[in-house]
């Protein structure tokens, strides 16, 4: 195995392995500070942050020999013998030198700066700048312009790392950034007419590694020291992007991609970030309700008589057992291991319950962008789990349509109808088929025409709210823990279930997944903990 | 020394001399029929490495070695860029080669691209030179119609297609990777390299980028052969084996205080003396020299005591200069302020930074601001330190840039406060008799009140 010599100590990287010095040195623990280079964007080594040394030691000898100047650590690549220097004073002075030019035309307003907090401008000053100013130039201005509807510019706290013009380049391939003017008067722009406005423009917020792009949705929101974040996975399409879910006070304030190579590298889409507002929405069901008797046949929340949840587990057992056929639709928002409980539920009521995979919310079409990114047309984030534990119960294959047809038909008595969309799915006439029922049990985050006809109206939790696995289009399975507590009065399905079940305790995603990957061979994979990366179905069962 | 005749200005003066009959009737275009129809590519790529030319637009690098440089058995395409965005203040010797001798460029250009196996050939020009554009348009037209230019050149089976193309006037198109970016229809920002050019360059294309002066001279190498033009110039230093010599005519640009300014063809390795006194008519005005630039303003500044230093490709380096540059003179005479010139260095290289490079970017701007003040009698002894580390910091050298526009920014400041550092100090005290001892900190920044 190639060996590569940060700092004098012995790191050894993959025999295949192209390792620029940055993510050399990271394996020893060594961080090189650095602004332009991303590992999802093409290097240019123009901040010139991650000067270092370097030499080579020749194998035979053991002699090192090393370069006379500095070299910037993102445009070399490391071999067998690389020796890597970080800490020279050659190296620091090199960095304070870099930072201290950075800091010249910067205005330093970082107490009404959005990144403050989470900037490396500030974080690497502390830690590798000069403790005096030199530049008597006190350029205070902190000109702002918008560069599209989402995206606001902070035109003088910009470093030009060119991280979001390469992204709009080579990732969305849209190309809507550019660079204007020359020298010290540099400036990030767009072309009158050409904002920046692209499915995937969210991402150079992230990128930049300053106060320079604000995305508008967050500006001003929240401090970002008062932020937690929680692993989490975006539930707005079936590509189940990483995300970390960034709250405070069961609060969700914004949605930052999580690094993830099987899934969404360093991206997600503008739909999945801007798509956590729903959660806090004031239409949301945020209580069990069951029809009262002067109900008829309103959709409103005060048609319906309140239950307390400890009388719902028993109440709705109680009014399926009664009244005959079941037939379940199990969404595809919800978990694996919430539609595991729910089948169980159902089949425990009526042995013969009919389940279903819910409705799958799809859009125009798949959209990929020129890095590779893909955003899905399946707005759901956990059919292909859904339909593997509908395989295990036996009902594989069976679809929305297939339910629906089937009430229709009159060939069942009860339905329960989980659902938990962020927007819209099913009309007047669709919802019509069920008005004949003897007990309809509906689980949604919204009311919706199939409200009408509920015999139950219960909240559904958002996907922050959820805990669980969701197996993206790729067959890839991520676990996730629940991010925030859904509103008061709002029982996530998995609690419900669990309860129903006639568990003890609290519900434990983990202990039914254990239970589920030793049942069924499709989830034989979540046996083990899942790793935060999530890991593919498919590997376990072909070997 | 035996009286010295120009070869590469022998157009000059000549009437209609920029025709392609002129230029035949001096024995033009006959060498590249020869060679087409007798040699091989690379015999022309050892002619050319044979005879020592080293490049003539500034760094001074072997052309027949970089020509081995490009991959071999290369399917293609090759190209050949012709670097004709002359920039470098100063600097005008390829604007008199576009303008009175462009079938000479253009014989040089045929024959370098045949050596490279290159078939297409673009001349990237700097934008404030419409009559070098018209020159040269007009040039490539008459060769195209006499069969030089074009599919199948005179029955040898060898193609080659030159494009003209005006730039847009910044100085840093003139680095060879900003102009193959600016070629390609983008920003002139340098590449990191490697790859280098030969390897990756044009539209991802092993390319070669050659300066005007050089095609000019492979022409005279294949009229007149190499050992003409190893007759002219400063031999190998046999003391130091990194000095490959320099050899053959160089044109001088020679401006500045100078009685008669000019460009002048002359031996490599005439001392910057016999320069001005020879051709220049001495300092104008009856005055003496303070200083001059040898070879480009970023070249740095020599001494009116160092003039004795030849002009070849190491003679500059021996006394703290850069390098021989572009070979473009500037004397400045010694009623001229160093502040004042360094001033003006800066304000170029802070304006035509690029603004790739954070240290180049920052550190011209910084250097600009720091001269203003001085202008404005606000300078402090401890400001001169702060140039002189910023000089030493920025640039390929240190390794602190990727390209080399920031050590010619840095030269400057560097041998005008070495070498002038009595005068800035005696301007510092003059200008800022109250404040010029200062050295404290510079303070917090002000408490901004409501904006």
């Amino acid at each position: 195995m190639p060996v590569v010599i940060v700092d004098g100590e012995e790191v050894e990287i993959g025999a295949d392995e192209r390792l620029n010095c940055i993510e050399a040195a990271r394996r020893a623990g060594k961080e090189i500070p650095h602004y332009c280079w991303h590992p999802g964007l093409s290097v240019v080594a123009s901040c010139r942050m991650c000067l270092i040394e370097t030499g080579q030691r020749d194998a035979a000898t053991g002699k090192v020999s090393m370069v006379p100047k500095l070299v910037p650590g993102c445009q070399t690549p490391v071999k067998d013998g690389t020796v890597i220097v970080t800490e020279s004073e050659k190296v620091k002075e090199s960095r304070a030198r870099v930072e201290e030019a950075l800091l010249i035309d910067h205005p330093i307003d970082c107490p009404i700066c959005d990144k403050a907090g989470e900037c490396l401008l500030q974080d690497y000053h502390f830690e590798h700048g000069q403790p005096e100013r030199r530049a008597d130039i006190h350029a205070f201005t902190s000109r702002k312009r918008d560069v599209g509807p989402t995206i606001s510019l902070f035109v003088d706290r910009c470093i030009m790392c060119t991280r979001c013009v390469r992204f709009t380049r080579e990732v969305s391939g849209t190309g809507e950034l550019m660079v204007t003017s020359r020298g010290a008067k540099e400036e990030i722009d767009v072309f009158p007419g050409f904002p920046l406005d692209n499915k995937l423009a969210g991402n150079v917020v992230d990128l930049c590694p300053v106060g320079a792009l604000g995305d508008k949705d967050f500006l001003y929101q929240q401090r970002v020291w008062f932020l937690k974040r929680e692993a989490n996975v975006c539930g707005g399409c079936s590509a189940g992007c990483s995300i970390h879910t960034e709250h405070n006070q069961d609060t969700v304030y914004r949605l930052k991609p999580r690094e993830n190579p099987h899934v969404n590298g360093w991206w997600i889409c503008d739909e999945g970030r801007y798509g956590w507002h729903h959660l806090h929405d004031s239409a949301r069901i945020l209580e069990a309700g069951r029809r009262a008797a002067s109900g008829g046949q309103a959709r409103s929340a005060h048609a319906f008589q309140p239950v307390e949840w400890a009388d719902v587990v028993s109440g709705i057992k109680a009014d399926l057992e009664g009244a005959g056929r079941l037939a379940v639709a199990v969404s595809p928002m919800l978990t694996v291991e919430e539609a595991w409980m729910l089948c169980a539920v159902a089949r425990g009521i009526d042995a013969n319950a009919f389940l279903a995979l819910g409705h799958v919310p799809v859009s125009e079409g798949d959209e990929t962008f020129p890095g590779g990114f893909t955003i899905r047309a399946e707005k759901c984030p956990n059919r292909h789990g859904v339909e593997e534990v509908l395989a295990a119960f036996g009902a594989g294959g069976r679809t929305w349509h297939d339910l629906h047809d089937r009430v229709a038909a009159g060939h069942a008595d009860a339905a329960w109808i989980t659902a938990g969309y962020p927007s819209a799915w099913i009309d007047e006439a669709q919802a019509g088929a069920f008005a004949g029922l003897s007990c309809l049990v509906v689980q949604d985050l919204f009311d919706s025409p199939l409200s009408a006809h509920a015999t139950w109206r219960l909240p559904a939790a958002g996907f922050a709210e959820r805990a669980g696995t969701w197996v993206n289009v790729a067959h890839h399975a991520q676990s996730f823990r629940q991010a925030i507590r859904p509103p008061a009065g709002v029982w996530p399905e998995g609690r419900l279930f669990w309860n129903m079940l006639g568990r003890r305790g609290l519900y434990d995603a983990a202990a039914i997944r254990r239970e589920l990957a030793g049942q069924s061979a499709a989830f034989a994979a979540l046996a083990a903990d899942v790793p935060p990366t999530g890991v593919d179905l498919r590997v376990r069962q072909l070997a | 020394m035996t009286p010295f005749k120009p070869v590469l200005l022998e157009a000059v003066g000549v009437p209609e001399g920029h025709t392609l009959a002129s230029y035949k009737s001096r024995g033009g275009y006959a060498p590249l029929e020869a060679t087409l129809t007798n040699k091989q590519p690379g015999d022309v790529v050892e002619m050319v490495k044979s005879s020592g030319l080293r490049g003539r637009g500034g760094a001074g690098f072997s052309t027949g070695l970089k020509w081995t440089f490009l991959p071999k058995d290369h399917p293609g395409p090759i190209y050949l860029c012709v670097n004709a965005d002359e920039s470098e203040p100063g600097t005008f010797n390829n604007r008199i080669l576009m303008e009175d001798d462009p079938h000479q460029v253009i014989e040089g250009i045929i024959l370098s691209s045949f050596a490279t196996r290159a078939t297409t050939a673009y001349i990237y020009l700097r934008y404030e030179y419409p009559h070098s554009w018209h020159r040269l348009q007009g040039a490539i037209d008459e060769a195209y119609a006499a069969g030089y230019l074009g599919t199948n050149i005179r029955g040898s089976g060898f193609s080659l297609d030159v494009y003209l193309h005006r730039g847009a006037a910044a100085y840093i198109c003139g680095e060879e990777t900003g102009l193959i970016e600016s070629l390609e229809g983008k920003r002139a920002w340098p590449r990191i390299k490697p790859p280098f050019p030969a390897i990756e360059g044009v539209f991802r294309k092993p390319t070669v980028v050659n300066n005007i002066e050089t095609m000019a001279c492979v022409a005279q190498i294949a009229r007149r052969g190499v050992e003409w033009f190893k007759s002219i110039g400063v031999p190998a230093d046999p003391n130091n084996p990194r000095d490959p010599g320099s050899y053959g005519p160089k044109l001088y640009c020679l401006s500045g205080h100078v009685e008669r300014p000019g460009c002048y063809e002359a031996p490599l390795g005439i001392t910057l003396r016999e320069l001005v006194d020879r051709f220049g008519g001495g300092v104008w005005k009856g005055r003496r020299a303070k200083a001059a630039i040898p070879g480009g303003i970023s070249m740095g500044l020599m001494t009116e005591a160092e003039f004795d230093t030849p002009l070849d490709f190491a003679g500059p380096g021996r006394v703290g200069c850069l390098g021989l540059g572009t070979a473009a003179v500037v004397v400045i005479d010694e009623q001229t302020s160093i502040v004042d010139f360094l001033h003006n260095s800066c304000r170029f290289f802070a304006h035509e930074s690029c603004g790739q490079c954070t240290p180049c970017r920052e550190g011209t701007s910084w250097s600009l601001r720091m001269l203003e003040r001085i202008r404005a009698g606000k300078g402090r002894l401890k400001d001169l330190d702060l140039l002189l580390e910023l000089g030493n910091t920025m640039g390929m050298m240190p390794g602190s840039t990727i390209c080399g526009l920031a050590d010619g920014a840095a030269w400057p400041i560097k041998n005008a406060i070495n070498k002038f550092r009595g005068e800035f100090e005696e301007y510092i005290k003059r200008t800022n008799p109250s404040g010029w001892m200062v050295t404290d900190p510079v303070p917090a920044l002000q408490i901004v009140g409501a904006h």
